[in-house]
């Protein structure tokens, strides 16, 4: 068994880990930058160690800063956590290459499910239903043939973009026409590439994704899905297990898709297959995250387990103790990011936390490594907490989580709270009816029912 | 004489404008970095490039000019 952990990560993953080791008697090494002296993943391990400045390039993102102290500390393994390094090749091979255990998969695996176009190949290949696509189009007539081909809508997308920069969505020749150019022009400026590709777009859909666990053993196990369709700006702002929309029926299709994937590329360890699903329940591969996810802890409060232990002991050589048709749940969880943020405009929101009242009951787990006189920094992804509540049935959860929501206060610097409230509180959310498109369908209405809670 | 400002706090991570470039109101001109989100910011007006008053990399605060135009 893993002895000692170099925990390569901030926030309230690097403090959600050192807890777990904590409680497998795993001695922990946290690292922290300038700026998180004070956080509370430093106070929490048994030894810290300074990385670098604030910014994360010279901080979390200093591979080799943090392998010097990973052997100065004398540690078995790294946990990278989510973000960061979490999904960098080659921080897993130097990882493997320098004698510690990256708790994670392989470093081929993290690769190639990095490159979306050979991704998307290697689950074709596996028969797994992925969204139609092109690779490349040059010219304006590739992309009306290829269009068409595929059937509109399609979305005109930068190859190597990002954060909704260069995607026009597309329902005629026409809009093609006058996309093609405005979007190579856009990609070049902000990626230094025109290269346009296009994508199916499926509307309305649900983000759906499902966990897997395997120990390379082979044992693959799939533990439900979660629907994270709930977002702005392609950031997730409430996840939960299960998703309301899933018949029992395809729920087992998509298990069945998702153990079909891992096994096909010889997954190991914690990982997630992110799927859309549109309006008729079709689903479609978007892609594999090979690291444990944000919103893991919905599905740890169904299945009742603790799924970095699970990392960890498949790394340790472990072998999973179930069969799939052995997983049960119970009940309905939610978990609900709080970022730093104003919740009317959704732009960042840095400063010092001043107050801090967290609800306490035994059906909500808070990941909320702030306090009062935490300074939450401009350097840093703006999430500093996770709500989630367990309810007998969906219902109850929602209840549970309105209730939890009202006794939650954070003086000092604006959260999103007024901004889940209301949406928590949209008839549409509460009948199970809330797709991706729901914050922009229903702005007006959530930025009025924002502005009222927030007042 | 108007200027372009900051919609936030943050750094500046790219100007997609140059002096002399003629502006359309609504028209993307630079993106902020804050808290690992990217903000675009837009021209409320049309107008000529004068000045880029924060080049990419520099910390700005809400309201701070960023582009002045002509």
């Amino acid at each position: 068994m893993i002895q000692s952990i170099l925990i390569a990560n901030r926030g309230e993953i690097a403090s959600r880990i050192i807890r777990t080791c904590k409680k497998m008697n795993i001695r922990t090494v946290a690292i922290y930058s300038e700026a998180d002296r004070d956080a509370e993943h430093t106070v929490l391990a048994d030894e810290a160690y300074l990385v670098g400045e604030s910014s994360v390039k010279e901080s979390y993102l200093n591979q080799d800063r943090i392998l010097l102290i990973a052997r100065e500390a004398n540690v078995d393994a790294i946990h990278p956590g989510y973000g960061l390094l979490s999904e960098q090749a080659i921080f897993a091979e130097k990882c493997r290459a320098d004698g510690f255990c990256f708790i994670g998969p392989d470093a081929s695996v993290i690769s190639l499910m990095g490159d979306k176009l050979q991704a998307r190949k290697t689950m074709m290949e596996a028969g797994v239903p992925v969204i139609p696509g092109t690779d490349a189009v040059e010219t304006i007539e590739d992309t009306l043939f290829e269009a068409n081909h595929i059937g509109y809508p399609v979305m005109l997308k930068a190859a190597s973009g990002g954060g909704g920069i260069g995607i026009t969505i597309c329902r005629s020749d026409d809009d093609c026409q006058k996309a093609f150019e405005k979007n190579k022009k856009q990609a070049a400026l902000f990626f230094g590439d025109g290269a346009l590709y296009i994508e199916k777009y499926v509307e309305n859909p649900r983000h759906i994704e499902l966990q897997v666990l395997a120990d390379g053993k082979g044992h693959t196990l799939v533990f439900g899905e979660r629907e994270c369709s709930v977002q702005r700006r392609h950031q997730k702002i409430i996840e939960e297990a299960p998703s309301p929309f899933l018949t029992d029926e395809r729920r087992q299709e998509m298990i069945n898709m998702a153990l079909k994937a891992a096994q096909a590329i010889q997954y190991q360890n914690a990982g997630t297959i992110e799927c859309l699903v549109d309006e008729d329940g079709m689903f479609y591969f978007l892609e594999m995250n090979t690291r444990l996810q944000v919103e893991h802890p919905v599905t740890e409060e169904i299945y009742k387990l603790d799924l970095v232990e699970w990392q960890i002991r498949i790394a340790s050589g472990d072998t999973l103790p179930w069969k799939q048709h052995e997983l049960r749940t119970t009940g309905h969880a939610i978990e609900a990011r709080i970022y730093a943020e104003d919740p009317v405009r959704f732009f960042p929101s840095p400063g010092t936390v001043k107050e801090i009242e967290l609800p306490e009951a035994p059906h909500i787990r808070h990941e909320c490594p702030i306090k009062a006189g935490s300074v939450i920094s401009h350097f840093y992804d703006p999430m500093i907490a996770k709500l989630i509540v367990h309810g007998k049935d969906r219902n109850d959860a929602i209840a549970k989580l309105e209730n939890a929501l009202n006794d939650y206060k954070v003086i000092g610097i604006k959260t999103n709270i007024p901004a889940i409230k209301a949406i928590v509180d949209h008839p549409i959310f509460k009948q199970g009816g809330a797709t991706t498109a729901f914050m922009d369908t229903y702005k007006d209405e959530l930025t009025r029912r924002i502005q009222e809670v927030n007042q | 004489m108007s200027y372009i400002k900051a919609s936030m706090a943050g750094n500046v991570w790219k100007v997609v404008v140059s002096v002399g470039d003629q502006v359309e109101q609504g028209q993307e001109v630079a993106i902020l970095e804050s808290m690992k989100m990217e903000i675009p910011i837009e021209s409320e007006v049309a107008g000529t490039v004068k000045a880029i008053l924060k080049p990419e990399g520099e910390f700005v605060n809400e309201g701070d000019y960023l582009i002045e135009l002509d």
